[in-house]
């Protein structure tokens, strides 16, 4: 097994170094000339000249490429031209936003999932079972942009529930950088309103991406829950008299949970192209954003940041899954 | 894979029904079944005779009706423009059913000759491939859709060809799977022994037997590339107005929520129910021909 772990390290590794190759090329193919971006519509050509010369602009590509990766080992992604600050930096600050978002559309996509999971599994091919699959194939289907744009209007506008765009209040501080998640931040250093602002204002998003969550996991778990329900070793316990709460806990539930693991990947990509839309919709400050309007901008570095750590971290998802799938599976860890 | 022992009940194997009567057989199997072949059927047909019938005024603007909500004169009301929202959405769907249909058709020829020539070949030949498939996986599939859409330039033409460039490893590892497992099977022993040619084998064999399979994944990723399509749409990658495409509309009635509900309301309902009918007969479809399968093909990506 070490030995393939080794492997599928190495791969991981040729795959980063592909998608820079990729990434790089196709992003200096996007239209548009990033040194009269960072210039401005009025400047001089001497002043383009001069830019062009001090981001390296004017080399080949090639020599382009060399010097970008030897930054990239360096910890360095260059200076994003739309708002000067490094690339890492801004990654820095987009990204929890990003972070806490998902981790809330996961919840509230999966918690439903797994209830209406075990209601489908109690009665196989019944009426309520395939309304459940209706509701899961429903959930894959609406548009992540029409839902998000429903809920901000309907519950954030008609109904004045829920603040429609940004992470806080207009004007509100932010709490101090911590973790740079705001309900967390706000926890941690005692800025309860902070923390309860930055919730609400997670939530009509989250909602729009857990649908999709939803309908995946819903799903796999139904499937898991009746191929468990079948083994021995759940008839033993039902045979030994257990009260069928705690067969269905103990014995069926956390055992069915576990193919769900595999999905995670396919979680991931669907929140990742949800995330771009809707963060768009809801105005909200995370990676999604920040990526739209880096290809809105041609800003080269930080579509190369945010590509790199989007496929770095879908990879390694990838990676995790493999392993706790070879960790269940005692047939392929011991081969 | 897990799922085998859960169908059974559902749908009983088909007994070689073919035309209609397979059809029937397939809906009769299941509500959800009739359900979506009832939403793609209404889908088609609007796409293929809905601009007959309502005259073409997809794009006639009307400064007199402006806005105006669901009447006797405008079914599903007017846009911000005046023009019909019904004649547009008819006149989407055409564009949606096109679009899927190329990415289809586009991704799944390209990705089988590549899956099968690897799983023939195999050796470096089929290294080099997989790797070369391993990079499209690096990515989610919509960011990359919408990063290759954005470097070709808005236009739908650019985002059919960059759905259809995310779609295509699928296809490579699906029929390279199916071509592994083939290669062992008796009746390609046979041909092998008995002395037809690597060529021949391909062509009768492996095409054939793939071909199955392949549809299926087809009419499962159709409802997805609408849903690409549109989504792409939407950011303004993809078709640009006025072209009637349910994206397109969406994006331009986001500033009209307050005052024309129906404006955003009716294109998204009607582009959750096609993808909604083509995702349920994909289902339907895997399930019904082959339970086993629900391991080996994938459903909902997005």
């Amino acid at each position: 097994m070490g030995r393939l772990v080794l492997r599928r390290l190495v791969f991981v590794l040729f795959v980063v170094w592909g998608v820079t190759l990729i990434t790089f090329f196709l992003s200096r193919v996007v239209p548009g000339d990033p040194a009269r971006l960072i210039a401005g519509p009025r400047a001089s050509a001497a002043a383009l000249a001069h830019i062009r010369a001090i981001y390296g602009l004017n080399e080949p590509l090639a020599q382009q490429y060399v010097r970008y990766m030897s930054d990239l080992l360096h910890g360095n992604l260059g200076i994003s031209f739309m708002t000067r600050r490094p690339v890492t930096q801004d990654l820095r600050t987009y990204f929890p936003a990003t972070i806490e978002l998902t981790v809330l559309a996961l919840i509230l996509g999966v918690v439903p999932a797994i209830l209406a999971a075990m209601l489908a599994a109690r009665r196989r091919a019944s009426g309520v079972d395939q309304t459940v699959e209706l509701t899961a194939v429903a959930g894959v289907s609406i548009p992540a942009f029409w839902l998000a744009l429903l809920l901000q209007y309907v519950v954030g506008v008609k109904l004045g529930w829920l603040p429609i765009t940004g992470r806080l209040a207009a004007g509100a501080a932010p709490p101090p950088h911590i973790t740079g998640m705001y309900t967390v931040d706000g926890l941690l250093s005692g800025h309860i309103g902070t923390s309860v602002s930055a919730f609400e204002h997670l939530l009509l998003p989250a909602i729009a991406l857990a649908a999709g969550v939803y309908g995946l996991m819903t799903r796999i778990v139904r499937a898991s829950l009746l191929e468990v329900t079948g083994e021995d070793y759940v008839r033993t316990a039902e045979a030994k008299g257990l009260p069928r709460r705690r067969v269905m806990l103990r014995h069926i539930l956390r055992n069915a949970m576990l193919p769900a693991v595999t999905i995670l990947g396919l979680e991931f990509g669907v929140l990742a192209g949800g995330v771009f839309v809707v963060e768009y919709i809801f105005a909200f400050p995370g990676i999604g954003q920040y990526a739209f309007n880096a290809f809105a901008a041609s800003d080269y570095n930080a579509i190369m940041g945010v590509t790199l750590l989007v496929a770095i971290l879908y990879t390694l998802t990838n990676l995790v899954v493999d392993l706790i799938y070879l960790y269940l599976d005692p047939r392929i860890r011991y081969a | 894979m897990m799922e085998e022992a859960v169908v059974s009940a559902a749908a009983a194997p088909p007994k070689a029904a073919s035309g209609w009567r397979g059809v029937w057989a397939f809906v009769r199997a299941s509500w959800l079944n009739a359900l979506a072949v009832a939403i793609v059927t209404i889908v088609v047909l609007m796409a293929l005779v809905g601009p007959l019938l309502l005259g073409n005024k997809a794009n006639a603007a009307d400064f007199s009706a402006i806005l105006q909500g669901p009447s006797a004169s405008h079914w599903l009301g007017t846009d911000n423009v005046g023009r019909d929202l019904l004649a547009r959405i008819v006149a989407g769907a055409r564009i949606s059913l096109a679009s899927a249909a190329l990415i289809v058709l586009l991704a799944a020829p390209f990705g089988c000759a590549l899956g099968i020539l690897a799983g023939m070949v195999g050796g470096w030949v089929d290294e080099v491939l997989m790797r070369f498939t391993d990079l499209f996986f690096a990515f989610p599939a919509f960011v990359l859709a919408a990063a290759i859409a954005a470097t070709l330039g808005p236009s739908l033409e650019h985002t059919i060809l960059a759905v259809a460039i995310v779609y295509w490893p699928w296809y490579a590892r699906l029929a390279r799977s199916q071509v592994l497992t083939l290669r062992e099977r008796e009746f390609v022993l046979a041909a092998r022994v008995s002395g037809s040619s690597t060529g021949g084998i391909v062509v009768r064999h492996m095409v054939r037997n793939v071909l199955p399979i392949v549809a299926i994944q087809m009419s499962a990723d159709a409802g997805n590339a609408i849903l690409s399509i549109s989504a792409l749409s939407f950011l303004g990658l993809g078709a640009q107005p006025p072209t009637p495409e349910w994206g397109t509309m969406m994006a331009g009635a986001q500033d009209y929520l307050q005052t024309a509900w129906w404006f955003l309301t009716f294109p998204g309902l009607t582009l959750t129910f096609t993808v909604l009918g083509f995702n349920l007969l994909g289902d339907g479809l895997r399930d019904w021909i082959d339970p086993r399968l629900r391991g080996v093909l994938r459903g909902g990506r997005v």
